[in-house]
């Protein structure tokens, strides 16, 4: 049952988790650029400690502004609360160690963000938690990789590279049904465009790099707990939530909070611990960027739109990707739960293979050759060359691109200049195929 | 959901010791015992013995659930009265509220100090919220989201950081069994005893309010304050700033009014200490 917004979107976008400081009265969200909070006196030291009073100790743990960005996502996306993180992997990683160890297992889509995948498929082997991979639309897959030691499912809301939907009511459906909790990584979609709480997931993450700060000036992460899942009722899978914690005072974290025990687990252990806090220089400015996320995305997708609509008529373009080109194997799937849009994100393959490939990025003035996604402006690889070109084209078609393969990130610039810029780089590909 | 037999009940992180005094908070209405974490864990890390039930047919404890204050009130009773652990002071919230007033009534010598935190008596609940815990639930938790939290809450701001306090609210109420809700909701729209209770209360007693609790108002607690008998020690406290949730809103002010409470009226088992 979808959270009830005490506001609309992007109305939250602008006040969620922030008051007007009753000192200074400043509007904007101050930064409390501080490491740590001065106590009123020695009880109240120790009631914060001992969790009988609320406010900041540390900013490891909790900042001010970082609360206001944290209240801010969780108001948006319909969950409980959340906890800023100095990354999206930083917030993968604390979401997959708040609930599982050694021995712990997760299924996951193979339709990931490479960083995403490393962790999963390489890094995390070597602390005993292993990920088997399915196709992200073949529901009997997820079903039949779920082990006794599964604890968590995995997927994006729309899948890299082959911008696959994930059917988030059916795959939250088969977790609950193993009383497992989803996790989605929302990052190419926001909450302007999808919430996944409200459609079945336990937890979501966004990379707040990407269209959250919206500008490509700071790194930043979000883990949202939608506050639905009964970790006391999934037959002790999940002792780190429902049983007493030597390292906080015997805590048993859901005795503690009926609903927020995931996330109080996951700050007095895992920022506490592991430390991958997000600097408030950095929640400043994702809050600044969250301010006209509405409007921006509003802009990304209609551009995007216009993109497309050009790049399919092309001569030189082989195929383009994107949910809602009716060629998209998950159209149907975008258009049910993604019906304002599948963002900005989209790759697309010339005729010309390599070679063309590359030309077609030095071609480019407008597009900026980078490797990230979601900024206000216009974003442009070729994986062949940059991400994947250590691998052969057999590999490379495995993985879901060609050797032309590019990959555009649409920003915000007046859609004519983009298409001009495109129609740029495709001459230069025409000529260097030619 | 687990259920415990016997009733479920929090004790603030702390061992329950003999020789303490001992407070027992009752949550209110589709509520459970996690309401009062941190005020829970200041009494027991200072010398208290907490004690936060679920009541019966809530959070942890099985039911069934009881239908009437009165009948909740000797559950509370009976509760108390079985921990061994001597007279006990009662603090309640809104629903429990009542049942702690009752329950102070019903058994005055088991009762050290009596806490009602957004209380008002009689406690009508509007005939649209009423209908709508039976009929659309969905549509009820929003109902109390709205007249619960002060419009500060409603965006945010929340005193718990990073927590978005309406939807910890509403997810908690949504936790509880189908029905519960609505018998509890009906339960104070049908106890008509209050004034008759208050008159019986001998032990200090608090009457703990929110400026912008649109729930149970300041001024609308004033009947109620007012059918206590003169000899009663009441002690009126206002806070600024938050609603009827304001165990959340402002939970240290919360804390510091109970706490202040109880210390400016030691019982026998705190002297002792």
């Amino acid at each position: 049952m979808p959270i009830h917004r005490n506001a609309g979107a992007d109305t939250l976008a602008l006040h969620a988790g922030q008051t007007p400081d009753p000192v200074h009265r400043s509007r904007a969200t101050p930064i409390h650029f501080t490491t740590s909070y001065v106590f009123e006196d020695s009880e109240q030291a120790a009631a914060l400690f001992n969790q009988e009073r609320a406010g900041h100790v540390y900013s490891r743990i909790s900042n001010p502004t970082n609360a206001v960005l944290e209240e801010r996502i969780a108001a948006l996306d319909g969950g409980v609360g959340a906890i800023a993180c100095a990354s999206g992997q930083a917030a993968l990683m604390l979401a997959i160690t708040t609930l599982m160890g050694t021995g712990g297992h997760i299924v996951a889509s193979r339709s990931l963000y490479g960083g995403s995948h490393n962790l999963l498929g390489y890094t995390l082997p070597r602390f005993g938690i292993h990920t088997t991979f399915v196709p992200a639309g073949d529901h009997q897959a997820w079903r039949d990789a779920i082990r006794p030691e599964t604890r968590l499912l995995f997927g994006e809301s729309i899948g890299n590279p082959g911008l696959e939907v994930l059917d988030i009511p059916a795959i939250s459906t088969i977790a609950h049904d193993a009383r497992v909790p989803l996790l989605v990584d929302a990052t190419l979609v926001t909450p302007a465009l999808q919430c996944p709480i409200d459609l079945g997931a336990d937890l979501v993450m966004h990379s707040a790099t990407k269209y959250l700060g919206g500008h490509g000036v700071a790194i930043g992460g979000l883990l949202v707990d939608g506050g639905s899942f009964d970790w006391e009722g999934s037959g002790g899978n999940f002792p780190t939530l429902t049983e007493p914690y030597d390292g906080f005072h015997g805590m048993d974290f859901t005795e503690e909070s009926s609903i927020a025990a995931f996330l109080l687990r996951a700050r007095r252990e895992g920022l506490r611990d592991f430390g991958a806090c997000l600097s408030p220089m950095n929640a400043f400015q994702i809050l600044q960027g969250m301010e006209t996320l509405g409007l921006r995305m509003e802009r990304h997708v209609a551009n995007a739109r216009q993109l497309v609509a050009h790049l399919v008529k092309h001569p030189l373009v082989e195929s383009v990707s994107w949910p809602e080109l009716d060629s998209h194997p998950d159209h149907a799937l975008a258009a049910r739960l993604l019906p304002k849009g599948c963002g900005g994100v989209f790759s697309f393959s010339l005729k010309g293979g390599r070679k063309g490939g590359t030309a077609f990025i030095e071609g480019l003035r407008l597009f900026s050759h980078l490797a990230n996604v979601g900024d206000a402006k216009s974003l442009a690889i070729h994986p062949a060359s940059t991400t994947h070109f250590r691998m052969s084209p057999e590999a490379l078609l495995a993985a879901g691109i060609t050797e032309g393969t590019i990959r555009l990130s649409t920003g915000l610039e007046t859609a004519t200049d983009l298409i001009e810029d495109l129609d740029r780089g495709l001459y230069a590909a025409q000529k260097a195929t030619a | 959901m687990k259920h415990s037999l016997p009733p479920y009940h929090y004790t603030g992180g702390r061992k329950i010791e003999a020789g303490r005094p001992t407070i027992l908070f009752i949550h209110g209405a589709g509520h459970d015992h996690s309401v009062w974490t941190l005020q829970s864990r200041h009494f027991a890390s200072h010398g208290w013995n907490v004690i936060a039930p679920d009541l019966p047919g809530h959070g942890r404890s099985a039911g069934p659930q009881l239908g009437s204050i009165e009948a909740l009130a000797d559950w509370v009773v009976d509760f108390a009265s079985g921990l061994g652990l001597g007279r006990v002071a009662l603090a309640g919230h809104s629903m429990g509220s009542l049942i702690a007033l009752e329950a102070a009534a019903r058994a005055p010598e088991r009762v050290s100090h009596l806490m009602l935190i957004g209380s008002v008596a009689p406690m009508p609940v509007a005939a649209p919220l009423l209908d709508a815990t039976l009929s659309n639930r969905d549509k009820a938790h929003a109902m109390i989201n709205q007249w619960s939290y002060a419009p500060r809450a409603q965006l945010g701001a929340s005193s718990i950081p990073g927590m978005n306090l309406t939807a910890l609210n509403e997810r908690l109420m949504q936790r509880q069994a189908a029905g519960v809700l609505h018998r509890d909701m009906a339960a104070c729209n049908a106890y008509t005893g209050g004034f008759d209770a208050a008159a019986r209360v001998i032990c200090p007693s608090l009457l703990l309010s929110a400026a912008l609790d649109r729930m149970t108002p300041p001024k609308a607690s004033a009947p109620l304050a007012a059918a206590f008998p003169d000899t009663t020690r009441l002690h009126k406290v206002v806070i600024p700033g938050a609603g009827h949730a304001m165990m959340s809103e402002a939970p240290g002010a919360v804390l510091d009014a109970l706490w202040n409470f109880v210390s400016a009226f030691p019982s026998s088992a705190q002297e002792q200490r």
